[in-house]
Formats: structure tokens, sequence, C-alpha cells
């Protein structure tokens, strides 16, 4: 494995410049020890295309920037290491999401308007007490809701998934998975109806047709699997209950 | 340009990290129009990346017991080596309980007390009572007389900022993301806000407001070697100092974490030394216990970096391809506590190193981490020097931290400026309204516009950007590190002031149109070499050894001459920073032993 050169064929287009048509651009470098598509990608650019664009913010996979596709699977460009990679690497930007330019994609405001549609923070009608102290809550719980709080909002389950691929409204497994978040906390007091609204819905669960390619790409390993099923579970009592009542 | 692109509101906050993102909901909740400005979608600030916890007196378990805010005030005034501003420090003890029980309220999952009996890795026996159960646990850290350290598993900073987010996107604050501002616009003594550049489209704005707040994190990767995130430039505090009025306090002052792993130097947390881990070196022996009978590994950072180094310097480093290091031992912490409460220590074992530290050792070496220094403010967040604008968080010199920051003081730092900030920010802007010369802001873009074009048309310069950044970033990390003395740091010096002229000859490879990283790189890299110039000068004037500044050949802490916080000015057009002293306010503690860090290094070792 050692002195090989890597073949890189990216995807260029920046939509400044729209007299350029897409197109694949190859380059090449010679791989390092322990070198990883961060490390790859930033020489490229120091070295041989100063504007190439692509994001990295904490090249530790924790803060999920740097999502696109690679070999044409969805995954973490920071941690991803070339020794695992064949000699020709194929870098896409990741689907669903809109371009700002070549590898680089606005996973932001697609997060921040589901969040938004989602109602994503904490419902109460509590009033804090700055002077009391904090409301307990067993520790199995706490785990559990950070177990769903893990995600990073990288966009590789949105990027991988044919429903969201096909609709534009689909929240995808990230926002199920929020949702169920909430759900099962205790500090959250809204009433199962009031998520129905929300996610009973062909936008949200029901709209899902449940081939898992989201739960195995996830780079945190959230159970998205049961996540999604716990989702459903809850949303299919609730319209069940419905229909009872009508 | 074009009034229509303008965009006005209240407050503007240049940042979305925690800082900036508290202070905005502050000033929202007030009723205020807010903007918050980030480089990135807000998620993705640098605040995510801290796995370690907070710091509040709270005393839920067991060796946390009896704890209280004045307990926190000594261990962080004695942590800045008597750096800090006492009344600062003060005030954010008292409300760091406040802070932590008001983020459990915004929907943070706070890991929670388990009452019963426990053997400690030393073998002592604690026991958590029931009274205590459910509530939010803590953790030991570095240079505390008490566990006091909040945390949620391994992940504290995402979960505090995806909670602070939820705010932000439950109150509607507007947030621009992938903009950057890059020049304050002032008129007299006073801030209007500022001038932007999107990273969407390369397009410049104007951004006015009537109080500006800079909460734009530290400046780590001037290092090249940091545990920071890639877009921890400092451009914040730049342009702040680039007004030519914003002092820079206690630039001098820079943090290095104990353990960034080798190669990637990414960080692994505190909370591993903190819950029972070892130093170990070439023969695996557990070295610090020879140095810090007491505290041992737990001493403070500036401390245990001095002697991981040293003991290197001894020659008992860990050969690698990538010099030496040390190794740190989580071992004995057993599976089930490495895949809980340190799972993220695991997982970039197992990403970054390839081994899994369950069974392996890891190998570390002091890095870059942390800035004390930053935009100086008062105790209300206010800038010296410029009225309407404000700082908060990373970027500021607050002054809790004098030379040296205690672990899990920074996220609590945020979280509380962001609130005490937030709300001078609410009254100030209360009281204000805003009326500028439209001119004054058509100049600012003119002269932002300017700096774009001259790049994107110099044909005869001979500079690259990123040879000049790398350059910086080599001459910081060989000259300016843990231990320092005159020689290097004159150097170093003299080598960023060849660099600081030679930037503004850098000629571009690439066209420069659109979001182009060329050009963003060239746009940044004057500033970086400022900052770089007031850490180097700073650290060469100050003949003293003080918490993380540590010098060689003035290798004891001198009261009598040095309890002062460095001022950095830079006037316009000058060629190196001007610096001023103010004196260091005591009102509680005075100046005594830390109880750790006491055995000087002599130059040579
Ligand atoms: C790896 C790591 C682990 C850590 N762990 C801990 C810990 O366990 N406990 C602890 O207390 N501390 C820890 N720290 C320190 C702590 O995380 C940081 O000091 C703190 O989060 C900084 O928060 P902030 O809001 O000031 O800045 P940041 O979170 O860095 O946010 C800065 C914001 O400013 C924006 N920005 C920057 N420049 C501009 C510009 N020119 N224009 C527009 N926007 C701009 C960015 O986009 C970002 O939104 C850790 C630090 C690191 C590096
Ligand atoms: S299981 Fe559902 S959410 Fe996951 S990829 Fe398939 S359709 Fe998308
Ligand atoms: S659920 Fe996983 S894959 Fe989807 S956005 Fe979150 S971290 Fe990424
Ligand atoms: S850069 Fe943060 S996840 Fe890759």
């Amino acid at each position: 494995m050692a002195d090989r050169l890597l073949t890189f064929s990216i995807f260029r287009y920046n939509p400044t410049t729209p007299e350029i048509p897409p197109r694949m651009q190859e380059y090449q470098l010679e791989e390092t020890m322990g070198m990883s598509l961060f490390i790859a990608l930033n020489r490229l650019r120091e070295e041989l295309d100063p504007s190439l664009m692509f994001d990295f913010v904490c090249r530790a996979a924790i803060c999920g920037s740097c999502a696109m596709l690679i070999n044409g699977r969805p995954g973490l460009a920071c941690k991803t290491l070339t020794q695992d990679m064949p000699g020709k690497i194929t870098l896409m930007p990741l689907p669903v999401f809109k371009l700002v330019g070549d590898l680089s994609v606005d996973t932001g405001v697609w997060f921040r308007y589901l969040n938004v549609r989602t109602e994503a923070w904490i419902h109460t009608g509590k009033v804090f007490n700055p002077k009391g102290i904090e409301e307990r809550m067993d520790n199995p719980t706490a785990q559990a809701i950070y177990d769903a709080e893990r995600c990073i909002e990288c966009g590789c389950c949105i990027g991988a998934c044919a429903t969201a691929n096909m609709r534009a409204d689909f929240m995808g497994a990230a926002l199920l998975n929020r949702i169920a978040r909430f759900m099962i906390d205790p500090r959250d007091e809204r009433p199962m109806a009031q998520y129905f609204d929300v996610v009973g819905t062909d936008e949200g669960v029901f709209g899902c047709i449940g081939l898992m390619a989201c739960d195995d790409l996830c780079p945190m390993e959230i159970p998205l699997q049961g996540q999604l099923a716990f989702v459903r579970r809850k949303m299919a009592q609730m319209a069940l209950k419905c229909a009872r009542c009508k | 340009m074009n009034w229509s692109d303008a965009h006005i509101s209240d407050v503007l906050v240049i940042g979305a990290g925690l800082a900036g993102e508290r202070v905005a909901i502050e000033a929202a909740m007030h009723g205020h129009r807010v903007t918050i400005l980030s480089l990135v979608p807000p998620r993705r600030s640098h605040s995510t990346a801290a796995q370690g916890g907070m710091q509040a007196a709270l005393g839920n378990v067991a060796e946390g017991y009896g704890d209280n805010p004045t307990i926190h005030f000594e261990d962080t005034v004695k942590g800045s080596d008597w750096g800090c501003d006492q009344e600062v420090a003060r005030l954010f003890c008292e409300r760091a309980p406040v802070a932590v029980r008001q983020m459990s309220r915004w929907g943070v999952p706070w890991s929670r007390v388990v009452p019963g009996k426990r053997t400690l890795p030393d073998g002592a026996e604690i026991e958590d009572l029931q009274e205590k159960a459910g509530l939010i646990a803590q953790r030991q850290f570095g240079g505390t007389a008490k566990w006091r350290t909040c945390f949620a598993s391994d992940g504290t900073g995402h979960v505090l900022q995806y909670a602070m987010d939820s705010v932000v996107v439950k109150l509607g604050v507007t947030v621009h993301d992938r903009c950057e501002a890059i020049s304050l616009i002032h008129h007299g003594e006073t801030c209007f806000g500022a001038v932007v550049i999107d990273l969407r489209t390369g397009e410049l704005r104007p951004y006015l407001a009537k109080a500006t707040v800079i909460a734009t994190g530290g400046y780590g990767r001037i290092f090249g070697t940091s545990t920071n995130a890639v877009i921890n430039e400092g451009t914040g505090m730049a342009i702040a100092q680039d007004t030519g009025l914003v002092p820079l306090g206690n630039m001098e002052a820079v943090q290095f974490h104990p353990t960034g792993i080798v190669p990637a130097n990414i960080l692994v947390t505190e909370g591993c030394r903190g819950d029972g881990g070892y130093l170990l070196d070439k023969n695996l022996h557990r070295f610090m216990p020879d140095y810090e009978p007491v505290k041992k590994e737990i001493a403070s950072r500036d401390v245990v970096s001095r002697w991981m180094l040293h003991h290197i310097r001894q020659g008992y480093g860990v050969d690698s391809p990538y010099g030496p290091h040390l190794w740190l031992d989580i071992r004995h912490l057993g599976p089930e506590h490495i895949c809980t409460d340190l799972r993220e220590v695991h997982t970039i074992c197992k990403n970054f190193l390839g081994i899994d530290c369950v069974e392996a050792l890891i190998p570390v070496r002091p890095t870059q981490h942390y800035s004390m220094g930053g935009v100086r403010t008062n105790k209300d967040g206010e800038v010296y020097g410029l009225k309407g604008l404000f700082a908060a968080g990373e970027a500021a010199c607050w002054d809790l931290h004098g030379f040296n920051r205690l672990g899990g003081n920074s996220l609590a730092e945020t979280i509380v400026a962001g609130m005490v900030v937030g709300e001078r920010v609410a009254d100030f802007v209360q009281e204000q309204s805003l009326s500028f010369p439209f001119s004054l802001v058509e100049d600012a873009m003119a002269a932002q516009a300017q700096r774009l074009a001259d790049l994107r048309s110099r044909k005869n310069g001979a500079e690259d950007a990123f040879a000049l950044r790398h350059r910086m970033e080599e001459t910081l990390t060989q000259n300016v590190g843990i231990f320092r003395n005159h020689d290097a740091l004159q150097e170093a010096v003299t080598t960023l002031q060849g660099l600081y002229e030679r930037a503004q000859n850098v000629r571009l490879r690439s066209s420069g149109l659109g979001p182009n990283p060329e050009l963003l790189a060239a746009l940044r890299l004057p500033g970086m070499l400022r900052l770089a110039l007031c850490i180097s000068f700073g650290a060469l004037k100050r003949t003293e050894s003080r918490g993380s500044h540590y010098r060689e050949d003035y290798p004891r802490r001198d009261d009598d001459n040095w309890l002062k916080r460095t001022l950095a000015y830079w006037k316009p057009g000058a060629p190196m920073p001007d610096l001023q002293y103010e004196p260091v306010k005591i009102t509680e503690l005075p100046p005594g032993s830390r109880g750790y860090g006491e055995m000087p290094i002599e130059a040579g070792d």
C-alpha cells in the first residue's frame, strides 16, 4: 500500500459561475500514512486547485459538516481513511441538499427548517426558578435521551433515503429520531396527538418505506431502525384511537 | 453599494457558539430584534466538540459534598495563577449553578446521580447518598478541590449547543449562517455593526445594529497543531483590534491541553484523567506522582503539560514517526465506563488511531487548546474603547481565566457570560436609537470591496497565502509553545513581522471569484498574523512565569512587577502591536501558593 498514487475524481460546479457546466475533475496525489480525506482534500486545495470547495469544521467526526458521497456512499469525509479505499476515489456532494459549490452542500438551512416544522424543542408550561434546584431525572432516562440526541445532523441518512430523494418535504430519519427523543423526555409536556399532527403523515413517519438505508449509514451509529419503529408504533396507536373515535 | 442589501437589527451577534447564542436568547427574550451570524450552521460551532463537562458548584456527588461558589472561586483564582479578575470570577461562580439548571430546563440530558457505594481506581470507597438520587451528576476535573464538573455522558458540548440552538429556533431568532464578518463599522468611538462576506456567493453586505457582540471563539488554528476546529481562526478578535481602538487582553496566555492524540491532534477529554486515567512514559512508568505528589495527573493543565514536555525532554518520551509522545492509560477504568462516560474517546481512538482504548494505550502529547486572551471587556462584557461593542465567550478576555483556564470553566463561562452580557446588551439597546452617517457605511463597504478587488486583480504579487500561513503556524508552534525564552520569542517576532509584510503581497493562483477558498484564506491572513504577533510580543515582554506562560529564563511568578494584564493595541498602519498594561484587580484572595506546580523547571532542562 505504501507509495500508492491515488486518483481522485471530484464533482465540480460553482453556482456563481453558471457558464461553466458541472463536470468531474481528476487529480492525483501520493498517499501518506494515516491519510484521511480531510488531509487529502486540503492538500489538493493547497497544492493543486485553490478554488476547490468542501466543508470541514471539527475534523474529528463530531460536527457533521463533511458528509459527501464517497465512492457512491454517504459518509463523513474526515473519518474516512484512504488506506481503506481503492486507488480511485470518487467524491460527489450529498444529494437532496442544495449545492453550495463542488462538495459543499447546505445542510444548515434544511435542518433549521425541519427543526422549526417539527417544533424540536422542549414544550413546557413551567416557569424556570433560578433559585430552585434542578428537577430530578433517573439516569437511565437521561441516557436514553442522550442516545437519541447524539445525532450530528450530518445528513447521511437523508442523502441515502429513497423517500427524501423523491419528495422534498420528507423529514427523513434524522428528524424522526429527533421526535422520538422528545417523546421519551419527561420534561416535554406535548400530548401524543400534537406529535401526530406533525409526524403522523406522509411527510413524516408514514412516508418511510422501511428499506433501512439510513440505519446502515449513520456515522453516530444511532439505531435508526428502532427509533423509526418506535415513532411508527406510537403514531399507529394514535391513528387507531382516532379511528375508533370516529 | 446597494442599500437594499443592508441588514438592520437591534442586536448583531457575531458567532453562534454557546456564548453567542446565549447572548442572543437573552436579548430576544427582552423583546429585541436579534441577528446571529456564523461561519457555519450554529450546531457545527466548535462548542459542540467539548466532551468533558461544565463546572458549577452543586455539591451533588460524594466527592463534591460541601462544595459552594466560594470553593469554586478559589479554585478558579489559583488556576489562573492570580491573573484573573476576581470580581468576574466571583460573579461567575455564583451564577454557574443557575446556568446548569436552566440548560436542564431547556433539554440537556445531564447524567444523573445513581446512589450507592463505589470503589475508585485508586482504591478509595465513596458513597452517593439516596437523598441526591436523580440530581445532576458531577465528575472530577483538574485543579479543583471538589468534583464539580457536570456532564452528559461524553458529549456535553454537543448537547448544550443543541439545547441552546433549540431555544434560538423556538424564539425564531434570525440566523445567517455561512457569513463571515470581515470588518467592524465604527465612527468615532461607537460601533454600528459589521461588513460581512456571504460565504455562499462571495458578496458583501453591511449589517447594522445598535449593539454588536463578538462571540467568535478561539484562534487555535494559527498554531496549526491545535485541538481546535479548522474554523477557529480568531477573525473576530482580529477585526475588533483592527479598529485601532480596542485592545486584546493577555494574548500571551495560551493553553496547551495535556492529551491531544498523536498524530491527529484531536483532543481526548480531561475526563480520562479525572475519572482515574494515568499518564505513562516509554517504560510504562506512571511519572506524574514523581513531580506532583498530591494532585498527580489532575493538577491544572499548564502544570501537567509542562511536566509532560519536561519528561519527554529528559528522554522518557515514546519515539514515533511524528516525534516523541507519552501514553494515556485508561484501560483500568473498564469497558463499561469507557463505553458510556468516555464513549467519544473510544470512538476517536477507533476512528483516528485504529486502536481499542479498552485494551490499548493512547499516544498523547500536549497540544494548543484554548485562548485565555481575547477582546478585553469589563465585567458587563462592554469592550474597551468602543461603545456599542460587546464580547463574550472564548473570543473575550472578560478575564475569568487569567493565565490558565480550568477544565470545565469554559463551557460554563460561555453560558454565564452569555446571560450576564446578554442582560447588559438588552438594557443598552433599550436606551439607544440607531442613527449613523450613511456615508460611513458606504465607506466601510467600499474599503472592503477594494480589498477583495485588489486581491483578485493583483498580478505582480509573489506570495502564496497558504505558504505564508504554514510558516506562521510553524513559527508559533516551535517558538511560542509551552517552554518559552527570550531568544526563541525574539526570533518568532522577527519572523512574523517579515510574514506580515509579505502578506500584503499575496497573489491568488485561482480566479478568486465567488466564495473562493483561496480568496478567503488571503483575506484572513493579515489578521491572523497580527494575533500571532500580539501573542509572541506579549510573551517576549512578560519576563516572569505565570500559569501557562512559562519562561525558562524567568521561571518564577513575579507579583511585584507583573500582577498586571497586557493590553495589545494595533494602531492603523503600524507594523507591530502597542503593548500597554493595567493592574489585576484583587478583591478577595491575595496572591499565594496554588498547591501544585511549585517546583520550577530551570532553563536547559
Ligand atoms: C476539543 C475541545 C474540547 C473542549 N472541551 C471542553 C470541556 O469539556 N469543557 C469546557 O468547559 N470547555 C471545553 N473546551 C473549550 C470550549 O469548548 C470552548 O472554549 C467554547 O465552547 C467556546 O465557545 P464560544 O461560544 O466562545 O465559541 P465557539 O463555539 O467556537 O463559536 C464561535 C462561533 O463564531 C462564529 N464565527 C467565528 N468567526 C466569525 C466571523 N468572523 N464571522 C461570523 N461568525 C464567526 C463561528 O461560526 C461559531 O459559530 C473544549 C475545546 C475544545 C477545542
Ligand atoms: S428506512 Fe425510511 S427513513 Fe430510512 S432510508 Fe428508508 S425511507 Fe428513508
Ligand atoms: S441520524 Fe445519523 S446519519 Fe442521520 S443526520 Fe443524524 S447523525 Fe447523520
Ligand atoms: S469535519 Fe466535523 S464531522 Fe467531519
